[in-house]
């Protein structure tokens, strides 16, 4: 099969904590940073998955793929944060978010676990950010050991004023 | 907004369609009754709904306008244009308002104050009786518009009061009113416009009763218990309920979902059968072959739901067509054909404005005024025609009108001065390429071109926006008789059947809409790819094919072991060098043939191929528009789930090939279909018998020259005086060789070519007959050999055109007196009119004058010839024979010089009888020359003499 497998259906708001304030965030790892991404807005987890190379197109976007019969825009998000590409394989993972009614697949090194977190730890981004980052980022949580980028997604998926030739 | 508004605005919009349509009919049959009904009836219903809903500003427009329609009705006033325009405009202000609703849910601010008097007044007129002209009583009562207005607004209290009591007589009268050939059942809660509108209006509110609960106090009485208590047929009632029960309102937004769900479901349907045949026995088989047919019919089911006759795209026509007609003040008759054709809805939406467009256009500038049209010898009326047909999976709508066609010298001039090209491109350019010009962007202004060409305005908007939705867009001239224009849609954008390609390990899809078909490209054979410089290019039957490398074009890796590559590099070496070809011949066979095809496509008028890896089965797909972030690559149109499973993306046609250069002036007269070639009239097709003797090389002659095919027995075959002679129907035929061929042998069957003239025939012996075929007789290579006329390509291979002529001579020495020997072949472009009755002497003579570099025109009688002259041709000499049926020579010469157009134009006499006597006859009729007819040298000669010794004298319409 083609498809990619999908390892976690993220459905509704049944993993929202019921603490009020607190927000859920699917975490995951690009260049040994850890991010996140509001767990609202993940729609899915892949991993693998065949991927239609696009001509032309630019190089952020590694390809489309087939996930249940919708087409879904692959993402390289290392390429988009100007990090370099990791060589492609069949364990590449990807997170599925949804954006004005399109599907959009983020591959990311490693997928973690979805964290609960508290906002009074939440922060802006310190203005000495790399300017990538800090166009994608919507904020740094200060965890116990590590910090987590917050990936503001629909600056991430705006082409608009950002693409590049 | 308020459902009950919403279903309102719907209705009312659609009706105003219908009565927009309606009125223009009552126009031109002012007296019919049952149009009259239809008409009062859709302004009643309006009116009516109004005042339940609580619309007073519209009520009153809609009450001085059904005021209007009743006088009319009731004969107290007659139809004419004035009125009608006057109504028409009181729809376009329940328009405005309306529109305001839509927007707003409240009715404009403003008063009606302009338009209600005058309402009025024409009422007050039907009232008072008076036989006055209306318009003139309209200009007349200008100035009491003020005290109109004041009793509009004293009337207004009365207007807004309840309306209950009114609508009952009326309704009685509609429900008796008769109505011929009312339909049975209506399929589409959108109603057709061809419907009668009494069925149909009956429709709205019966439904308004049985759907929305609110209205049914108003549209009871009205339409349902009135219908029963009043109608005297019973048998009516039920059906009209039946109609009611059987179409429902669905939204655009259910249906469309639904139409994504099946979509879905044929992927999904297009994945199982894929699993299913790589497995051959399964238990699933049968069961999936049954979910096959279900989805298919369920597919086609669902399509239908979005199909709508294409009638609704044109309903606006006769209003527009109308309107236009009074303001340029010409006559128009808008045809319209095949309004039940019916189409997607969302292709529907995308061609409306084109169509409008161009009916436009047609209008505008196509049409000429009636005086201009009864001097060119037309009716007065001008006619537009717009008719719309299945033809295999796509709607053809045709736009045409009889006008003035499109002004090629204009076309060019401002092509020219528009930098599009230069002059001496515009020279090498056919008629039809001229025309494409009007497609540019540069012709679009409105000022420019009805000073230029008259035609134009946006076109090419018009071709981008067919050109978007994967149609084609055609477009025939002719001067004087009129422009149409041909547009080729699919029927439906959402599912297309497409061809799946690979190319550097990637498949793409390409619509089959745009699929002209596959060659197979394989290096050393008929179909090798040859090189310009770094263009590869295609030989493809009688044309070049310029060829777009898919792989360069989307820069993609070229895969390990590539077919392509090697397969240009091979044509590359072929080019470059001697070895090259050997090598590509039989270097690699299986690599060159395994790989490499070429799709040959067509956009527009445009045909190009693109060199792709594999191809594989067609697909049908269902088109899904890429991510926001991919939608700025031109090249691709969309992108698809495959049967597989794997995404792949949709070529754009159009797109590849803009990026391949510069197309949208089509530059290829392949675009020009083969009917049109023929029509075009510079290369006039010859059938032409093909035939084998001495060598292999297939030779020609003109198959008019050809009397019979024979084959004769060798053993028949005498001699007599020195000359091989067959016994044929009493008569002794010589019988001859051409040059050069071996001794006949003394038995079996040989085929003949028997060319016959007047009482004489001879036969040409010959080694085969081939084929007979049609093609066009451009003799390239003149020959320098007796009995050869030359070389022409005909059916893709060089053939010798053999020379009757010279055979005939061998065998009737007095046939023709002279050899055969070419004068003078540098008089190129001079037009030469051969009048023979005789087809072997036109045959013969119009090949033997163009070889000499004349331009022949053969005609068969002197009448044609004159003919000709009316039409305005021209020539520099004519060649008339003597003796005709009907008009002879001598009679033609003297017409000629009592021509003013041809009285000078030499005239050169060619006749069998060459007395002096004959050529004092010809001389004193005008005739410059007498020529024995088959003295040929001297014919050349002197037209030569005669076209060069006077260049004062030469073209004749000067």
């Amino acid at each position: 099969m083609s498809e990619g497998r999908s390892l976690t259906k993220f459905s509704g708001g049944q993993l929202v904590a019921a603490t009020q304030g607190t927000q859920d965030y699917v975490t995951f790892m690009i260049a040994k940073q850890l991010f996140g991404i509001p767990v609202l807005q993940v729609q899915d987890v892949l991993a693998g998955g065949n991927i239609t190379c696009i001509p032309l197109a630019p190089k952020e976007v590694a390809g489309v793929l087939n996930l249940r019969g919708r087409i879904v825009t692959a993402i390289d998000v290392r390429l988009r944060l100007g990090l370099a590409s990791r060589k492609r394989s069949d364990d590449d993972m990807s997170i599925v978010v949804e954006q004005g009614g399109e599907l959009y697949s983020l591959r990311v090194d490693e997928v973690g676990e979805v964290l609960n977190l508290d906002p009074t730890a939440f922060g802006r981004n310190p203005p000495t950010l790399d300017p990538k980052f800090r166009e994608f980022s919507a904020g740094i949580y200060r965890l116990k050991e590590r910090l987590l980028v917050v990936l503001d997604v629909d600056r991430l998926l705006d082409y608009k004023g950002t693409q590049a030739a | 907004m308020d459902d009950l508004l919403s279903e309102f605005l719907t209705e009312t919009n659609e009706s105003l369609q219908l009565l927009d349509t309606e009125l223009v009919k009552l126009e031109q049959n002012p007296n019919s009754p049952a149009l009259l009904d239809n008409i009062f009836r859709v302004m009643h219903t309006i009116k009516g709904t109004c005042g339940f809903l609580d619309l007073p500003r519209l009520e009153s427009v809609a009450h001085a306008g059904e005021n209007v329609l009743g006088k009319i009705r009731e004969g107290e006033l007659t139809v004419n244009a004035t009125r009608v325009s006057l109504i028409l405009e009181c729809l376009d202000r329940i328009r405005y308002i309306l529109a305001t609703l839509e927007e707003t849910e409240a009715e404009p601010e403003g008063q009606d104050t302009d338009l209600i008097p005058r309402l009025e007044n024409l009422v007050e007129v039907a009232e008072g009786a008076e036989p006055v002209e209306d318009a003139a009583a309209l200009d007349e009562q200008e100035p009491d518009w003020g005290s109109a207005l004041a009793e509009s607004e004293e009337a207004e209290p009365e207007l807004g009061g309840p309306e209950s009591g009114e609508p009952e007589p009326d309704w009685q009268e509609a429900a008796r009113a008769p109505q011929p050939g009312e339909p049975g059942g209506i399929d589409a809660p959108a109603v057709s416009q061809s419907l009668p509108a009494a069925a149909r209006s009956r429709e709205v509110d019966v439904e308004q009763a049985s759907q929305c609960p609110p209205c049914a106090p108003h549209a009871a009485p009205s339409g349902g218990a009135q219908e029963g208590a009043f109608h005297p047929n019973a048998q009516e009632a039920p059906r009209e309920s039946q109609v009611a029960s059987q179409s429902i309102r669905v939204s655009l937004d259910l249906l469309e979902n639904l139409m994504t769900t099946v979509s879905e479901l044929v992927l999904n349907r297009n994945q199982l059968l894929q699993i299913l045949r790589n497995q051959k026995e399964t238990d699933f088989a049968a069961p999936l072959q049954r979910l096959n047919h279900v989805v298919s019919e369920l597919q086609e089911g669902v399509m239908k739901t979005r199909m709508q006759p294409i009638g609704n795209a044109w309903s606006k026509l006769p209003r527009i067509v109308r309107d236009l007609s009074q303001e340029l003040n010409k006559k128009i008759d808008l045809r319209m054909r095949g309004e039940e054709t019916e189409l997607d809805r969302q292709v529907l939406d995308l061609i409306k404005d084109p169509l409008t467009h161009m009916v436009r256009n047609s209008a505008d500038h196509g049409l000429e005024t009636p005086a201009e049209r009864l001097a060119a010898g037309k009716p007065e009326v001008g006619t537009i025609s717009v008719h719309a047909y299945h033809e295999g999976g796509h709607i053809i709508i045709e736009i045409g009108d009889d006008g003035r066609g499109l002004n090629v010298e204009k076309i060019k001039a401002k092509a020219i001065s528009n930098g599009l090209t230069t002059e001496s491109e515009i020279g090498n350019l056919s008629e039809q390429q001229i025309l494409q010009f009007v497609f540019k962007a540069g012709f679009s202004t409105a000022d420019q071109v009805t000073a230029v060409s008259g035609r134009g305005v946006g076109m090419d908007v018009v071709r981008s926006n067919i050109e978007q939705i994967g149609g084609t867009i055609e477009l025939a001239s002719r001067m004087m008789e009129g422009t149409k224009f041909t547009v080729k849609i699919p029927l439906t954008l959402a599912i297309v059947s497409a061809l799946i390609v690979e190319c550097g390990g990637e498949r793409f899809a390409i619509p089959q809409l745009s699929v002209v078909e596959l060659v197979r490209a394989k290096g050393g054979s008929e179909n090798a790819i040859e090189w310009i410089k770094d263009t590869p290019v295609l030989r493809l039957r009688d044309r070049l094919l310029p060829l777009v490398n898919l792989r360069e074009l989307l820069r993609l890796e070229p895969p390990e072991d590539d077919g392509v590559t090697a397969l240009l590099e091979d044509a590359k070496g072929a080019a470059k060098g001697e070895g090259g070809a050997a090598k590509a011949a039989d270097g690699d066979p299986d690599h060159a043939d395994t790989k490499g095809f070429i799709v040959v496509s067509q956009v527009g008028t445009y045909t190009f191929g693109i060199i792709v890896d594999q191809v594989f089965d067609t697909e049908e797909i269902v088109v899904k528009p890429v991510a926001k972030i991919l939608r700025n690559i031109p090249l691709f149109s969309g992108n698809t789930i495959l049967g597989d499973g794997r995404v792949v993306m949709i070529l754009d046609p159009n797109g590849v090939a803009s990026s391949s250069g510069d197309i949208t002036l089509a530059e290829s007269e392949d675009a020009v279909s083969d009917k049109q070639r023929q029509s075009a009239g510079d290369e006039e097709r010859v059938a032409m018998l093909i035939f084998r003797a001495v060598s292999k090389a297939p030779k020609a002659v003109p198959l008019a020259l050809v009397a019979r095919l024979e084959e004769i027995d060798m053993k028949d075959v005498e001699f007599s005086n020195g000359q091989r002679v067959v016994q044929y129907r009493g008569h002794l035929t010589p019988l001859i060789q051409m040059e050069g061929a071996a001794d006949l042998p003394e038995e079996g069957k040989r085929p003949v070519l028997v060319f016959t003239d007047r009482e004489r025939s001879m036969g040409l012996v010959v080694d085969e007959i081939v084929d007979i075929v049609e093609a066009p007789m451009n003799i390239e290579l003149a020959g320098e050999r007796s009995g050869l006329l030359g070389s022409a390509v005909i059916a893709e291979r060089a053939t010798d055109i053999i020379d009757a002529g010279h055979y005939l001579t061998q065998a009737f020495a007095d046939w023709f007196h002279a050899e055969d020997r070419h004068a003078d072949k540098t008089s190129t472009g001079k037009r030469v009119l051969l009048i023979d009755d005789s087809p072997f002497f036109r045959n013969l003579l119009a090949p033997l004058l163009g070889v000499a570099g004349y331009d022949v025109t053969p005609v068969d009688s002197a009448d044609r010839a004159l003919e000709l002259c009316d039409a305005g041709e021209s020539f520099d000499v004519i060649v008339s024979d003597i003796e005709m049926p009907g008009m002879s020579g001598y009679e033609l010469a003297e017409t000629l010089r009592n021509k003013s157009r041809w009285s000078r134009t030499p005239l050169i006499a060619l006749s069998s009888h060459a007395s002096p006597k004959d050529m004092e006859r010809g001389r004193a009729a005008g005739f410059r020359d007498y020529v024995a007819k088959f003295d040929r040298e001297t014919l050349l000669d002197t037209l030569h003499d005669m076209l060069h010794d006077d260049p004062n004298e030469t073209r004749g319409a000067a």
